[in-house]
Formats: structure tokens, C-alpha cells, sequence
């Protein structure tokens, strides 16, 4: 996947999006204990695209999933839902679950057994009234691709086509938010790329604003828009996907993983040297061909692993992809040996892991102009 | 009170001592009616002879079934004549032991006071919901009961109101109770010394009814005994006499 | 014909009585079972323990005690009297009564199990999809505890129809009403009519084989989700 670099024109400014929160967003305010665990957040979320909740198993993502959909009831909540209150604490409001118009995709399928899977998508969109359905029965076949097992038995279904008909189940109770607790997480990695386009569909097709538990970072890099990283119950940091993975001060917790996602375009297929050219805001990059039309949006991660710096751009050497970009930070990483830099590629962040005499010897320090090489990205599609 | 293990030690032992020397145990099947009388003649059986009872009370029916599968009694006092006459038809018994210790007296009895009349009018009057009997089919005192009726011509009218209890221990426990108002019962449940102990009855003349005749055998298994013929024998004598009369039962 | 008119009426009867007792059963099981499958209250302990009770208890204690309790002086005695309604030994609607106590743990054991083995999720899943507590409980909870209802139905009926001790205790012994099987059996060995004891005895080890014999094939569908 590495290739010369290629300069586009910088677009700084167009390239950011906006992390400022849209009126009609989710406020939620959760705070509860339990022997040994303490939750204590409050967030403003975009009521809009996928928004993930990351972190370690235990920093309480599934646990506000469930407060979220009143499985759980902390003992000082608010939740207000585009608008409309489901939950006030202070004032004793509380929506029992099955009056919140919220769809909940659990890690395990959770199909009834005795239904089948024609009864089972039944289930809860009978429970709508006609005027509150939004969603197309037909419609949500064909985004899940299920259409063909709707006699079968939820026993007779693969791992993944049963994490299929969950979804497809409370998608068609039209929800006003889609949660999704891990839900490729009890997946094998097959099932999981059978499901993730899938999942993609909805977020591109879909207007249904959707909270995603996740702990893994290619899934959330993969699908999410916005983020929030969670660490011990509290919210460690929260804002737009790519402003946020480009942050260096997060808990060491996610430095190890370290790298940004870009946003990219297909701009140009090279069937000579079977290259397909992406571009992004401030850069381009030249990977292996790729099946998808031009104009059609990708999603890159490049890990901070990944990218090392040049004072000069340097022509005779077989990485393609080098960048211009100005130092904008440089901090510790987990290792001693190493430290990490903020770059700013005209437009487009990158995170590089060099070490520490790297880093002397070529006097790196914020303002700096320097040329990014990148050894690899990942496609995330 | 304080006993060292010494002490305790040789009190134990003069005890099985005293045992073994002069004393014969016997072991006794008792019919459930007889449990009250037949510990008090043991008791006085054992301090004047020496000799040890084992007993175990229960249902006739049931210690004949038990007896003929090699149950270890050696006497048996039981609830009819019958039982103890096929015992010894069929060589279980040593024979010509077999005599009747007690003739049951059957009494129309209520717990309540003032209840039964001392003609028992009250049957006639038919005025109560249930009555209660023995099982006559299994139970003398039920048998007797049913007689009564038939010979009082209320067979039919008391027949929707019969509650029949497995043996004439439950009879009396239905009228305790108070869940039947009135009931036949054997007279030495409820009395005591000749009068009732609660409630209100009336003895039911002996002529209403075949005399339920309690019959006791020493069986085969009791036969080299001196223990088993001496109990025997004493049950004979004047003091336990006394005793049975005084629970009610003719001898 | 072997049997006799009474050993006939004696079975209609165990029949009717095991039949009518199995429902109020279910019915009254049920929400028990429920209430102690998803209970968090202290008293849980407390309640099992109570309803549990009949089956360490001999039916000597259970049947003295209904005896006493339902009789003209008992606490349930006097409401029944109270609500015109007489006293229930030696009735029909008392022997239902006493064998609803005495087969209760029968009823109600496994249906907590199957309750139990149910857990959270199906319920936490049919909330999601709208469905109310009722709602939940009558569409996901019912079908998927319907092998533990079978189970219960099954040792409800069978041992309604094997009690003895109690029925003897609190009956009276009344063909049509209060002699049932059990106690017709018991009537026929006092007597010592051993032939005619065998057929209804012999019948009943046959009845209880095959109950327990459907009890344990049918064990095969488990609860739980896909």
C-alpha cells in the first residue's frame, strides 16, 4: 500500500467539520456507583451519525448504553432525546424502556428462539403504531440483505446473519436512536466484514442517529463520526472522530494504538501500476487499486506507528507517500524511547511515533516544517 | 449436679448389669386404642416382675401384615378378635394363648358440652352436618358404629353425613377438632376413671352392637419367652384389670 | 372387570381432583414462581422456605394442622364460616384446597428454575422492542418457560394424584367426595382385599411410570436465546 507521494492542492479550510453541537442533539447526564464502579458523565452529543463509545471493558460504555435506553436507572440522570425528555431525576421523570422509541442491538443477537425470524422482525415494529413507522419493512430487508431467511428459525442462523436480523429488528420499531452494544463483538472476523458493510449502509443511508459501544479502534476509526473515549467511568475526552484521535493528551490508554483516521476520496485509478489514487484535504496518497468508483468515499487509518519525519524531501527512497506538514506538539509517549508528534499535513492531522534521539538530533519542536513519510495506511472499507 | 465419666461409668454398668442378670426383654405389637393402659401396666409390669416391655402401637391391619413378614413381636394386643384368631389359623401364634384382654365400649361423643344427650336423641334429631366413624371395613369400633345405626334404623339418614376416619384414633380427632360435631368413638379416649374428660356423650348400650372384643396372643416368635407369658399373665391379673376397667374398657 | 363401582369413582374422582388442582396450581404457581425468580427482596428466602415446606414435612403435620386450621375453630375455618361458605374438611373444595398447599413446591420449584433460567435479557430485549412488562411476560416469558410449565403441570397432577396422608388426614373417607384413589388403595390393604389392592396399586405404579416417563423424554428443548 505504499506509493510516491503525491501533492494535491491544500483545501485547509474546508476540511474540518464542525464539533460543535446541533441543537437538536443528545444530552445526557448519567451518574450512579456500584461496589467497586462509579459512573459519572455528562455528554452533548450530535443527534446526527455515529457516535462511538470507546474504551476499556469497564471504563462504563455499556453501562450508559443502558441508562440510555432506561435498562439501567442511575440514581442522578437526565436524558433529553432531540428535544423530548425521557429521563429527570431531579424532577421524577423516568420512560420506562419500552415507551423510549430507541432501537438496542445487543452483543449477542438476542433472537427470540421460539420466533421466527419473520415474527421476531414483527415483534416490536407491531408494537409501533402505523403513524410512527418510518422505516420500510422492504427496505430494511434489503439494507441487512435477510429477505431469504425470514421462514428460518434463529437456530438455524449463522452468527452473523443473526446479528443481522437484530439490527434489522430495531431498526423497524423506527427508532428515534439506534444503539448498538458491541455488536460485532461475539463475531469472528468474517462474520465481522460480513457485517461492517452492512452497518456502513445504515450510517450512509440511514438518518437515524446511532450510539455504538465499542472497544475496538479499527470499528470505531471504521464507522464512527464522533467519539467519546471513556476511562473509569468518566469521559476522558469527546468530540469529532478525527479531531479526537489526533489528540496527544489522552490517558496513555489509547496512545499505544496511537493514529488518525482520514476522510478521502477515490480521485484517480492507475491501471498501468495498478494504483488508486485518494485524496484528502491537504494530500493524496497512492494505494494498491481499489474496486470502489471515482468520487467514492473511503475511510484511511494511519497509525501513528506508521509515519516517520525528514528534514528534506527525500527522492531516492521506496516509500511513495510523503507529505509536507509543520510540527504542531510533541509529547511523551508509553515508552520512554519514544515520543509522540502532532503534525498538521496542511489540513489533514497525522500523529508520528519516532524516538526520542530522533527527535533531538533533528531538532523537531511545534512551528517546524518537515516531510511526513507514510509506510502504510489501512483502508477502512 | 455434677457426674465424673467414673461415676457415670459404673452406674452404666451396674444398669446393663441388673439387665442381663435377671431380666427378659418383650417386645409387644399394641393396637393404637390400647397405647395409654398398656403403658401403665408395663410400668407397673417391669417394677414388679423385672422384666422389660418394648412396645409399638399402631394399626391391626398393619402389624398383621408385618408379623406375617417376619416382624419380631412377641405379643400382640390387637384392636379385634379376628386378627388374632387367623393369626393363629395360620400357625403364627402359640396356640391356646390367644384371650380377651379388653371389651371396647363405644360412645356417641361430642367435644362440645351439653352436645350429645345421654339417650342420643341427637342422632335422631339429625340436626349436625357430620358424623364421624371409624372405618367399619378396618376398624371394629366402626363396625360397632355402623350397627348402632342400622339397629337405630338411621343407616340411610345419617349415610350423607358419615365421615369415616382411617382408624378410630382419627374418628376422635375429626370430633376434637370440631370439624364433625359428633362421632362414634371408643369410650376410653374420652374418659377417664369412669367420666368423660370433656365434651358430652352417651355410652352406647352393649346390646345396639356385637361386643368389640379385643383379643391378645403371644406369637411364635414369643414362644421361649418367660418374659412374653409372664406379660400375659399379668394382663390377666387384678392390677392391670383395674387399670384397663378405669379406661373405660369391660372386661 | 376387576375393578369395583367404588374403585371406578375413585379414580374419576383422583382425576377430577388432580386435574381441577393442577390449574389452580399454574395459576397460583405462577406468580409465585415469578415473584421468587426475580426477586431481590430479603423476604425471598423467607417465602421459598415456606413453600418448600411440604416437601420435608410429613403429611401427618400438614393434615393436622389444615385439619385444625380449617376446622370450625381454625383462623381459615372462621373466614370460610364467616363467608358462608361452611368448613372444608370432608369436601371436595377442601381436599383441592390441601392438595394446592401440598403439591405447591411441586409447581412452583420448577417454574422458578425455568423463570431463572430465562434471565435478563429476553426481558431487557422485549422492552427494547416496545413490549410492556404484561405484554413481555405473556409473549417471550410464557413460551420460553413452557418446558417448565409442562415439568410443573406434570409433578403437580402426579402428585396430587399420589397424595395420600393428607386426604386421609382431612377427607372423612366419603365416596364421590373425599375417597380417593390412594385412600381406596389403603381401604383395600386394612382389609385385606390384597387382590383387588394390587389392581389399583398395580395401576398407579404403571400411571406414575408412564408420567415420569413423558416428564423425562420431553426434556430436551432448553430455554435461553439465539
Amino acid at each position: 500500500m505504499s506509493t510516491t507521494f503525491e501533492l494535491s492542492v491544500a483545501d485547509s479550510g474546508a476540511a474540518a467539520r464542525s464539533a460543535s453541537v446541533p441543537a437538536d442533539g443528545i444530552r445526557a447526564r448519567f451518574r450512579l456507583t456500584y461496589p467497586g464502579f462509579a459512573l459519572d458523565v455528562d455528554l452533548t452529543l450530535p443527534g446526527h451519525g455515529v457516535t462511538a463509545l470507546f474504551g476499556h471493558s469497564g471504563s462504563g460504555k455499556t453501562t450508559i448504553l443502558r441508562c440510555v435506553a432506561g435498562l439501567e436507572r442511575a440514581a442522578e440522570a437526565r436524558l433529553e432525546i432531540n428535544g423530548e425528555l425521557w429521563q429527570d431525576s431531579a424532577a421524577g421523570v423516568f420512560l420506562p424502556t419500552h415507551k423510549r422509541a430507541l432501537g438496542y442491538v445487543f452483543q449477542e443477537a438476542s433472537l427470540f428462539p421460539h420466533l421466527s425470524v419473520r415474527r421476531n422482525l414483527e415483534y416490536g415494529m407491531k408494537r409501533v403504531d402505523a403513524a410512527g413507522r418510518r422505516v420500510s419493512w422492504e427496505r430494511v430487508l434489503e439494507l441487512l440483505g435477510i429477505g431469504h431467511l425470514l421462514d428460518r428459525l434463529p437456530g438455524r442462523l449463522s452468527g452473523g446473519e443473526r446479528q443481522r436480523v437484530g439490527i434489522a429488528r430495531a431498526l423497524l420499531t423506527s427508532p428515534r436512536l439506534l444503539l448498538l452494544d458491541e455488536p460485532l463483538a461475539a463475531l469472528d472476523l468474517k462474520r465481522k466484514n460480513e457485517i461492517l458493510p452492512y452497518l456502513e449502509r445504515l450510517h450512509d443511508e440511514l438518518d437515524t442517529p446511532m450510539l455504538l459501544v465499542s472497544h475496538s479502534p479499527d470499528e470505531v476509526a471504521r464507522l464512527a463520526d464522533h467519539v467519546v473515549l471513556l476511562d473509569q467511568g468518566r469521559v476522558a475526552a469527546q468530540g469529532d472522530l478525527q479531531e479526537t484521535l489526533a489528540r496527544l493528551d489522552l490517558p496513555t490508554a489509547f496512545s499505544e494504538d496511537a493514529g488518525v483516521v482520514v476522510e478521502s476520496r477515490v480521485a484517480e485509478h492507475d491501471d498501468r501500476y495498478h494504483l488508486t489514487r485518494l485524496e484528502f484535504p491537504g494530500g493524496a496518497v497512492l494505494v494498491a487499486r481499489r474496486p470502489e468508483a471515482l468520487g467514492q468515499r473511503l475511510r484511511l487509518r494511519v497509525h501513528a506507528r506508521d509515519v516517520s519525519l525528514a528534514l528534506h524531501r527525500i527522492e531516492d527512497t521506496s516509500i511513495t507517500n510523503v507529505l509536507p506538514a509543520t510540527v504542531r506538539e510533541v509529547v511523551e509517549a508509553d515508552t520512554p524511547a519514544h515520543v509522540l508528534v502532532r503534525l498538521d499535513a496542511e489540513g489533514t492531522p497525522l500523529i508520528a511515533r519516532i524516538t526520542r534521539r530522533s527527535c533531538d538530533q533533528l531538532d523537531i519542536a511545534p512551528g517546524k516544517r518537515m516531510w511526513a513519510q507514510i509506510k502504510a495506511v489501512a483502508l477502512l472499507a | 449436679m455434677s457426674f465424673s465419666p467414673s461415676r457415670l461409668f459404673v452406674a452404666l454398668s451396674a444398669g446393663l448389669i441388673a439387665c442381663a442378670a435377671q431380666a427378659a426383654e418383650v417386645q409387644i405389637a399394641v393396637a393404637a386404642n390400647f397405647t395409654a393402659p398398656i403403658k401403665e401396666i408395663a410400668a407397673d409390669f417391669e417394677k414388679d416382675t423385672g422384666h422389660k416391655v418394648i412396645a409399638s402401637f399402631g394399626p391391626t391391619g398393619g402389624f398383621y401384615t408385618q408379623i406375617q413378614n417376619g416382624a419380631p413381636f412377641e405379643v400382640f394386643l390387637s384392636a379385634d378378635d379376628t386378627t388374632p384368631e387367623k393369626l393363629e389359623k395360620e400357625g403364627a401364634t402359640v396356640p391356646g394363648s390367644r384371650f380377651t384382654y379388653a371389651i371396647g365400649k363405644l360412645v356417641l361423643w361430642s367435644a362440645k358440652p351439653g352436645y350429645v344427650d345421654d339417650k342420643g336423641e341427637v342422632l335422631k334429631k339429625n340436626a349436625f352436618k357430620h358424623l364421624a366413624i371409624a372405618n367399619p371395613k378396618t376398624a371394629p369400633y366402626g363396625l360397632a358404629a355402623t350397627q348402632v345405626l342400622a339397629k337405630l334404623g338411621l343407616s340411610e339418614a345419617v349415610k350423607p353425613k358419615l365421615v369415616e376416619g382411617a382408624n378410630i384414633a382419627q374418628a376422635h380427632q375429626f370430633v376434637a377438632t370440631g370439624n364433625a360435631e359428633l362421632g362414634f368413638v371408643a369410650l376410653s379416649q374420652v374418659s377417664k376413671d369412669g367420666k368423660l374428660t370433656e365434651g358430652s356423650g352417651w355410652t352406647v348400650p352393649a346390646s345396639l352392637h356385637d361386643p368389640i372384643r379385643q383379643d391378645a396372643v403371644i406369637l411364635a416368635k414369643g414362644k421361649d419367652n418367660p418374659a412374653a407369658k409372664a406379660l400375659v399373665d399379668y394382663l390377666k391379673g387384678p392390677k392391670a384389670t383395674k387399670v384397663i376397667k378405669a379406661y373405660g374398657y369391660d372386661l | 372387570m376387576p375393578l369395583s363401582e367404588h374403585d371406578l369413582s375413585a379414580i374419576r374422582l383422583t382425576l377430577e381432583l388432580a386435574s381441577l388442582t393442577t390449574l389452580l396450581l399454574l395459576v397460583v404457581g405462577t406468580p409465585i414462581a415469578w415473584w421468587l425468580a426475580r426477586t431481590r427482596s430479603r423476604l425471598k428466602g423467607a417465602i421459598g422456605a415456606v413453600v418448600a415446606l411440604p416437601l420435608v414435612l410429613p403429611p401427618t403435620v400438614i393434615g393436622f394442622y389444615l385439619l385444625v386450621t380449617l376446622g370450625p375453630h381454625g383462623p381459615i375455618g372462621q373466614l370460610t364460616q364467616s363467608l358462608g361458605l361452611g368448613t372444608l374438611p370432608f369436601t371436595f373444595t377442601g381436599l383441592v384446597v390441601a392438595s394446592v398447599f401440598y403439591s405447591l413446591p411441586f409447581v412452583v420449584q420448577p417454574l422458578q428454575n425455568a423463570f431463572e433460567a430465562i434471565g435478563d435479557r429476553p426481558l431487557e430485549v422485549a422492552s427494547t422492542l416496545r413490549a410492556g412488562p404484561w405484554d413481555t411476560f405473556f409473549t417471550v416469558v410464557l413460551p420460553l418457560a413452557r418446558p417448565g410449565f409442562v415439568t410443573a403441570a406434570i409433578l403437580g397432577f402426579a402428585h396430587t394424584v399420589g397424595e395420600f396422608g393428607v386426604v386421609l388426614m382431612i377427607g372423612g373417607n366419603i365416596p364421590e367426595k373425599t375417597r380417593t384413589v390412594a385412600v381406596q388403595i389403603f381401604d383395600h390393604v386394612e382389609a385385606m382385599e390384597y387382590a383387588q389392592a394390587h389392581w389399583l396399586a398395580g395401576g398407579m405404579v404403571l400411571f406414575s411410570f408412564f408420567v415420569l416417563l413423558a416428564l423425562y423424554s420431553s426434556r430436551r428443548f432448553k430455554p435461553g436465546l439465539s
